[in-house]
């Protein structure tokens, strides 16, 4: 599995998640995603940027376009130095919310992603890592 | 600069329709104005056309529940027109389907539904406006 293209973004306030969702949108077009798979991508991108922005103190988005092949994917990397995830088996559980939203982003962008891979322990910081494959 | 997403009344019914990628302060800021305009008009429906939104998040699906939510309570039916279906898609895959929220196919359905929900004693008096 190759690289092709790689790109990152600063996620730091509430507008760099509308750059998040445009520079993810612009990776899956380049791989020829449906307009259907783009906008699930676009949506999971959408749901970990703001948890890096609101949660995890502002981080980094890491883009990148994969070639495994003759498959083609975009996964997306979110990492952030904040207060990490006491208890990942909570955080991942529908509804559960640490404040204010629906408790939909991390499991809704998991089910939205082929590929999901999520590291966190308290005062380390916070990892996800998407994947969607064409 | 504030931005600010406009809302336009016709008779008794506000119409907002939504052209940018909303980040969440624009959201927000939409939901007060909202309510602000259903107080000041005694507006009876609300129209919101999101046929350009080509993602609706979490956020923006609970802003879009909450928006009917509350012109609901001031006595404003809201109808939600012009969802993609792309994005109808992932709202599900998400987890989210928006549940008491109307929608609509088009704004011309939405209309007509809000019409059609509008007391007998008012049906002449929007047409009057």
């Amino acid at each position: 599995m190759q690289v092709a293209d790689s790109n990152s973004l600063d996620l730091q306030t509430e507008p760099d998640i509308v750059k998040a969702r445009q520079l993810v949108r612009q990776f899956a077009q380049t791989c020829g995603f449906s307009l259907v798979d783009q906008t699930k991508v676009v949506t999971a991108a959408s749901e970990l940027a703001r948890n890096t922005v609101k949660h995890g103190g502002g981080g980094v988005m890491t883009v990148d376009e994969l070639r495994d092949g003759t498959r083609r994917g975009v996964r997306v990397k979110f990492e952030d130095q904040g207060p990490g995830i006491a208890d990942m088996n909570l955080a991942m559980t529908d509804g559960w919310t640490s404040g204010g939203g629906l408790g939909l982003g991390l499991t809704g962008s998991k089910r939205l992603s082929n590929e999901f891979e999520i590291e966190s322990s308290p005062g380390q910081g916070t990892r996800v890592v998407i994947t969607r494959w064409k | 600069m504030i931005e600010r997403i406009p809302i336009l009344r016709i008779g008794k019914f506000l119409l907002i329709t939504i052209q940018v990628d909303m980040h969440d302060q624009l959201a927000m800021t939409l939901q007060d104005d909202l309510t602000v305009a259903i107080e000041k008009t005694g507006a009876r429906g609300v129209l919101l056309d999101i046929s350009t939104l080509d993602v609706v998040d979490s956020f923006i699906g609970r802003m879009i529940s909450n928006i009917s939510a509350v012109s609901s309570l001031l006595s404003a039916q809201t109808v939600v027109v012009g969802m993609q279906p792309a994005v109808a898609i992932t709202l599900v895959e998400l987890g989210l389907e928006l549940p008491g929220v109307h929608t609509a196919l088009n704004a011309e359905r939405g209309m007509a539904m809000l019409r059609r929900e509008l007391p007998e004693d008012e049906v002449d008096a929007s047409r009057r406006q």
